[in-house]
């Protein structure tokens, strides 16, 4: 007699969960979104400004240029999450701008920033060689550091980016590629497992 | 001892089973969110807020933003404890049918 009242309440509480905190936790798109710019950042780089035969990046002018690519990628996906994800607010009506979301950016962005600094000042005195494998680390970071402030499986992309981060720094001279699978096709997968559930 | 024992009768109601479910995900909420996402009164929301208060399984805070009062709430560690076993023990009597 009480299972059908048991099954409603649980129900109701990830409802409850969901409702309240869906809003700042990225959109399956926008996960899909960024996997995709990331590749085609990649491609990019690898076709114009990577040294032909070699993976090793030596010639500095076209490192700056890979950069500068990467930025690019970077400032798009960030773009579009925004875009996706107030529209959805939007139409949803819920607010998006409250403490949570502040807290969420607040807790991604210190190990974020630490991590990109950390990275140009390595940068200015030459040293190129981790710099896909410390950008997957702190990214990896920020994910699970901001995981507390939102539902859904952030953590765990968290941790995939962190270890993929590892692997790159044990096998340098491959970073484009870790760099590519932790920005790129991971983020496709993640987009992909969000959308399904978005739908259930 | 049965399981039925770990359902917590303070949690067997639609109004106080959503307050914690918000609070379990959110680090808090103040009183008009919650009243938004549960749809409820004014007077409703604040009876049941007060049953959880008392129980220690929330914390309220309350505080100025541009001079107007506001009050926001948070589970306490022992109500996310409360609430976890609450969950556990619903998914137990399901499973278990």
């Amino acid at each position: 007699m009480d299972q059908q009242k048991y099954l409603k309440d649980i129900s109701d509480i990830k409802q409850m969960m969901h409702r309240s905190s869906r809003f700042i936790s990225l959109s399956g798109w926008s996960g899909i979104a960024a996997g995709c710019y990331a590749i085609i950042g990649a491609a990019v780089a690898y076709f114009f400004f990577l040294p032909s035969g070699g993976f090793l990046l030596l010639d500095s002018q076209n490192f700056y240029a890979m950069l500068l690519v990467l930025a690019g990628v970077a400032v798009l996906s960030i773009l579009t999450a925004v875009i996706i994800t107030t529209r959805k607010a939007a139409r949803e009506n819920t607010p998006i701008w409250d403490r949570t979301t502040q807290r969420l950016l607040l807790n991604f962005l210190i190990p974020l920033l630490t991590g990109g600094i950390y990275i140009l000042i390595k940068l200015t005195s030459q040293h190129y060689g981790l710099t896909a494998s410390l950008m997957l680390i702190f990214y990896g970071l920020a994910l699970v550091n901001a995981s507390r402030y939102t539902l859904g499986n952030v953590k765990y992309l968290g941790y995939v980016e962190i270890v993929v981060g590892l692997l790159c720094a044990a096998f340098p001279g491959y970073g484009l590629w870790f760099w590519v699978f932790g920005f790129g096709i991971m983020h496709i997968i993640y987009g992909s497992i969000m959308l399904v559930q978005e739908k259930n | 001892m049965g399981i039925i024992d770990n359902i917590n009768k303070l949690f067997d109601h639609r109004i106080r089973l959503g307050i914690m479910s918000i609070l379990m995900v959110n680090e808090e909420a103040d009183f008009s969110r919650l009243k938004e996402l549960l749809e409820v009164t004014d007077g409703n929301l604040a009876s049941h807020l007060k049953t959880l208060e008392k129980e220690n399984y929330i914390k309220v805070h309350k505080q100025f933003i541009n001079r107007k009062p506001n009050t926001s709430y948070e589970a306490t560690k022992e109500g996310k404890q409360a609430f976890q076993k609450h969950i556990e023990a619903l998914e137990a009597l399901i499973s278990k049918n």
